[in-house]
């Protein structure tokens, strides 16, 4: 199918873009469009007019300060999974991004379009949660640093106001002795996933697991932070049994529901599946 | 409201007035009558109108025309050699089979244009990544694989001659 008719704006500035998007609540930022312009020939979305962020400079590249690291929104996911501070001080941005459809589309698509856009089956808004990151948003009323914890708010819903736009997004350099990974069961290379884990464990200097993080991603409605398992894990040897017995938390914290793919039970089954991959291959890295 | 547009297409400069929703596939397609380019799911799913923008590839579906000015685009009436001669991608399909309606082979072709320019000798691993965003429902990928071990060689010879 064909997009339906809106109008279309490439601001060459940030100010231009929010005075754009001011007094229409049904004007759409428009990144790399990967998700969007599918949305549009399907007929799922009829804003009024896209607001094209690519003209628009300094969104996009890595920078690590004191500690933290940050991605501009409209860095592709290309550049991300290739770039080498991300890949050395949050490794599981780059282990998410290898999962996220295929190399075409990670071409276009970028970081912050695909945090905004809040699939709840999407890789990186689970990165996003599990690493307590922070997105920078800004509008003509100002700007704000928005929590991860309480920014996905349903299917494709989120804290976002209709005129903010994601500039960056922020997490925390992992520590040492870091390892990072994701884990998804998908009927098709490349589809969005059933079920999905993105993990990233760190041990101390006794070799015991000093943190554990773990999302989930495709169980329902938003991400889902595995607090159960991330309690289980930290403080354990981080072997075979203790993973085992982490990762079978993972049904815990959400309702799982029985839908045309799979039945609530399964989706659970899959969710400690994906969770004990990922933590046995982020615990390895971890060594 | 339409909006100009300069798109360079396979090194040649288009100016175009175009509606925002008109996408660069449908702009390739129906303004410049470049129909190498096919449109099958016209959602990003199944790749065939695969395209190279600005040295990579991407969906020609999911990218508006307006989107792509000032881009410089690459499709497969590109790739084929400028007298008329196939391109070693190509030649390697025709001589190993490498498709059966030929439906998604403009797409992989460009795909691999991509993969081929930045590894020479790319592992199966990276073939396999690559073209897992292409769908062919015909061949099962078997000969499909096959032409692209056939396409490295000619393209390895090329280089030496």
């Amino acid at each position: 199918m064909k997009p339906p008719e809106f109008d279309y704006v490439a601001p060459e500035s940030l100010a231009e873009a929010h005075a754009t998007l001011a007094p229409d609540p049904d004007a759409k930022v428009l990144a790399g469009g990967q998700s969007l312009i599918a949305l549009l020939a399907l007929r799922m979305s009829y804003p009024t007019t896209l607001v094209d962020l690519r003209r628009v400079p300094g969104l996009s590249g890595v920078k690590a300060e004191d500690g933290v690291v940050r991605i501009g929104a409209m860095t592709t996911q290309r550049q991300a999974e290739r770039d080498a501070t991300l890949a050395e001080r949050v490794p599981l941005v780059g282990e998410a991004l290898r999962h996220v459809a295929h190399p075409q589309i990670r071409n276009r698509g970028t970081v912050g379009g695909s945090i905004a856009h809040a699939d709840p089956a999407a890789e990186l808004p689970a990165v996003l949660l599990a690493l307590d990151g922070r997105l920078h948003a800004s509008s003509a009323r100002g700007s704000r640093v928005i929590e991860a914890d309480g920014f996905f708010a349903g299917f494709l819903m989120t804290a976002l106001e209709p005129d903010e736009i994601v500039t960056a997004v922020e997490f925390k350099a992992a520590p040492p002795r870091t390892g990072a990974a994701c884990a998804e069961v998908a009927r098709r290379h490349g589809d969005y996933a059933l079920a999905g884990a993105v993990a990233q464990v760190s041990r101390g200097g006794d070799g015991a697991v000093s943190e554990t993080r773990v999302a989930l991603l495709g169980v329902g409605d938003r991400p889902v932070r595995a607090t159960a398992v991330e309690q289980a894990l930290t403080g354990s040897a981080g072997d075979e049994a203790a993973i085992r017995a982490a990762a079978a938390g993972a049904g815990e914290g959400w309702s799982p529901v029985d839908d045309p793919q799979l039945s609530a039970d399964y989706r659970v089954h899959l969710a400690r599946v994906v969770t004990r991959r990922a933590l046995e291959q982020a615990m390895e890295r971890a060594s | 409201m339409n909006h100009p547009i300069r798109i360079t297409v396979n090194g040649q400069v288009h100016d175009a007035e175009v509606a925002p929703r008109l996408t660069l596939a449908d702009f390739l397609r129906e303004e410049l009558d470049l129909t190498a380019t096919h449109l099958g799911c016209e959602h990003g799913v199944c790749g065939a109108c695969t395209v190279v923008i600005d040295g990579t590839s991407a969906r020609a579906c999911l990218t508006l025309a307006v989107q792509a000015d000032g881009a410089e685009v690459r499709t497969l009436e590109g790739v084929t050699r400028p007298n008329g001669e196939l391109h070693p991608i190509q030649q390697a399909f025709w001589e190993r089979h490498g498709m059966q309606c030929g439906f998604c082979t403009s797409g992989i072709v460009m795909t691999l244009t991509e993969l081929l320019d930045e590894h020479q000798e790319p592992t199966r691993e990276q073939v396999m990544e690559a073209l897992g965003g292409n769908l062919c429902r015909c061949t099962g990928y078997v000969k499909i694989l096959e032409a692209v071990d056939e396409a490295v060689s000619l393209l390895a010879a090329e280089r030496v001659a």
